[in-house]
């Protein structure tokens, strides 16, 4: 497998093939073909959402659930085949457990709040890891501080790989919850969900996973990892901003109380006394993103009609290549260096501050991600204030990666 | 506005227009922001000991300290940052304001920023940064200027 590129070269008609489909990568910047490394932190859009969520404002834009009129109906059948196709994407026994989100962040916020709520007690523990996004952590220190539930970290070993021993040690019958991001999006370490789960569901605590970066890069499904919550971004796989969805279990969706109050969410409203709809839409208050939700099922069938494994081998090249051709340059530091990764690259120049080499990288054209990530603890853990980060997709090539390092030679050159 | 005061503005602008005239020598941008990064070299740096929390500039993603005292009425900057690029801002900034009047400096019109893409060519987080630096110098000069008048 690693000698593939030697044995075969890379595959350029392939990510040929894919960048075609993606018109904003054809373009300048600052005089020089614009080179897009920064898909963890939202990836191109192919034509066909594009153009998916064209056709929704142009053709049948309507309020949804609400009319009897023609329209109404054909954006409300949309919406829910959406749903189906997203419940099928992720292995969900049933479409009502996919409730629409504004994404991860929507997601987090609306399962810690009501967990929160109706859930946790006073001196119930709630477990992170270290390399949590800001996204899965704050909605639970909220949480901590509706319900008096505790706050434990779980730690990350020096190659950014979770420490399953310590993990394992903190695992104790007040664990409440373990949540836990699927993919890192600043070292692009890939967890070992299905085992974190197991070994949550051993002292019979809730699990969460944070999925943002998981879906672009290989299949996910949450009855063979067994999770009670999985929470998506549209954005990172290919889809619009501002939707996601959270799948939660149907039994427990049942029981959990709603999170916003709102139309749709309700069964019948009386100032004595309100009922709730049953889920997803008791957690699905108010006008929902409706071209989004449209782009975000244009987005997945987008991903159903790619090679999956041809995805991660081509993937797997990038991050092969890059990572060869990055370490020869002079006080490379990677961060994060765990063998089992996305396409993903964290990385300092010793004695160069990330800021400096993320302007110079932009005047020449190539788009990468240069802070914190909104990983602040984990930057904390390596002493660092910052990395820069390459994120590759299948639409980038062998020949961007080559102007990645002759880039970053000429920022090295010109700033020490 | 007192003719003190003119005087100082008309210094400050001749600076502003030595700045915009180096940049303008320089098509390339990535020959300015060489540039930029000799500027930096050039910076009255903070001593070490004034490398404080209280003193570093908020909303920039590299950290900025800066301090300022009087000599003769005048004002005089130092500072430092932790990233090169930042470090030629704030010494181009420190260079067109060193030396005058607080009443100088709250008065001028930083016109330089703009007429050498600066702002423009850094993300409106940057240029945040950038005016966060702005307004701290202001800060410091309008501080100056209430002790005065004491
Ligand atoms: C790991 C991870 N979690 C959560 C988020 C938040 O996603 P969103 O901003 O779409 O809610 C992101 C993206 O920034 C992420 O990378």
């Amino acid at each position: 497998m690693a000698n593939t590129l030697e044995a075969t070269g890379p595959n350029t008609a392939f990510a040929e093939g894919i960048r075609k489909q993606f018109p904003l990568l054809n373009q300048q910047v600052n005089g020089r073909p614009l080179v897009y490394f920064d898909n963890a932190a939202t990836t191109q859009k192919p034509q066909q959402v594009i153009e998916a969520m064209n056709r929704y404002y142009r053709e049948y834009n309507s309020n949804v659930h609400r009319g009897v009129h023609h329209l109404s109906q054909v954006a409300t059948d949309a919406m829910e085949q959406v749903r189906n196709r997203m419940a099928d994407f992720l292995g969900a026994s049933r479409h009502e457990e996919i409730i629409f989100t504004s994404g991860c962040t929507g997601g987090i916020n609306l399962a810690a709040h009501i967990l929160g709520r109706a859930y946790l007690r006073p001196g119930d523990e709630i477990l992170l890891t270290e390399m949590e996004h800001h996204s899965n952590i704050v909605p639970w220190q909220l949480a901590a501080e509706i319900s008096g539930a505790i706050i434990k970290v779980i730690p990350v070993l020096e190659d950014g790989t979770l420490d399953l021993e310590a993990y394992q040690n903190l695992l104790s019958p007040r664990t409440k919850v373990v949540a836990f991001v699927h993919v890192s999006n600043a070292l692009g370490t890939i967890n070992p969900a299905a085992e974190i789960i197991s070994m949550a569901k051993n002292v019979g605590a809730l699990t969460l996973v944070d999925g943002a970066q998981a879906l672009a890069h290989e299949r996910v499904n949450v009855q063979d990892l067994n999770c009670d919550f999985y929470v998506t971004s549209a954005h990172k796989h290919y889809g619009p901003t501002g939707i996601g969805v959270l799948y939660g279990r149907y039994e427990l969706l049942e029981k959990l109380p709603p999170y916003q109050g709102g139309g749709e969410m309700i069964d019948r409203v009386t100032f004595d006394r309100t009922t709730y709809n049953t889920p997803p839409f008791k957690f699905e208050a108010g006008t929902p993103n409706i071209a989004g939700i449209i782009g975000m099922g244009a987005s997945i069938e987008w991903l159903q009609e790619q090679d999956i494994e041809q995805v991660k081998a081509y993937e797997h090249e990038l991050l092969a290549y890059a990572t060869r051709a990055l370490s020869e340059i002079d006080g490379f530091v990677p961060v994060g260096t765990s063998p089992n990764k996305a396409a993903v690259i964290s990385f300092n120049l010793k004695g160069v501050h990330h800021y400096d080499v993320g302007v110079l990288l932009d005047k020449m054209g190539l788009a990468l991600r240069t802070g914190h990530h909104c990983t602040q603890p984990l930057m904390d853990c390596y002493a660092i204030e910052g990395t820069v980060r390459a994120s590759f997709a299948p639409y980038n090539t062998f020949e961007e990666i080559d102007r990645l390092v002759e880039a970053l030679r000429k920022a090295q050159q010109m700033l020490s | 506005m007192g003719n003190a005061v003119e005087n100082e503005i008309s210094a400050i602008n001749r600076r502003q227009d030595e700045v915009i005239e180096e940049f303008a020598l320089f098509d390339d941008w990535m020959d300015k922001y060489d540039h930029l990064i000799s500027l930096g070299r050039e910076l009255p740096l903070i001593d070490e000991s004034l490398k404080t929390d209280d003193r570093i500039i908020r909303g920039c993603q590299s950290k900025v300290w800066l301090d300022a005292g009087m000599e003769d009425g005048k004002v005089q900057f130092t500072a430092d940052s932790d990233a090169i690029i930042t470090k030629g801002i704030i010494a181009t900034l420190v260079r067109v304001l060193n030396g005058s009047t607080p009443a100088g400096i709250l008065e001028t019109d930083l016109y330089f920023i703009d007429r050498i893409g600066l702002k423009e060519h850094l993300s409106p987080t940057r240029s945040n940064g950038l005016l966060a630096m702005v307004k701290q110098m202001k800060i410091y000069a309008l501080a100056f200027q209430a002790k005065n008048d004491e």
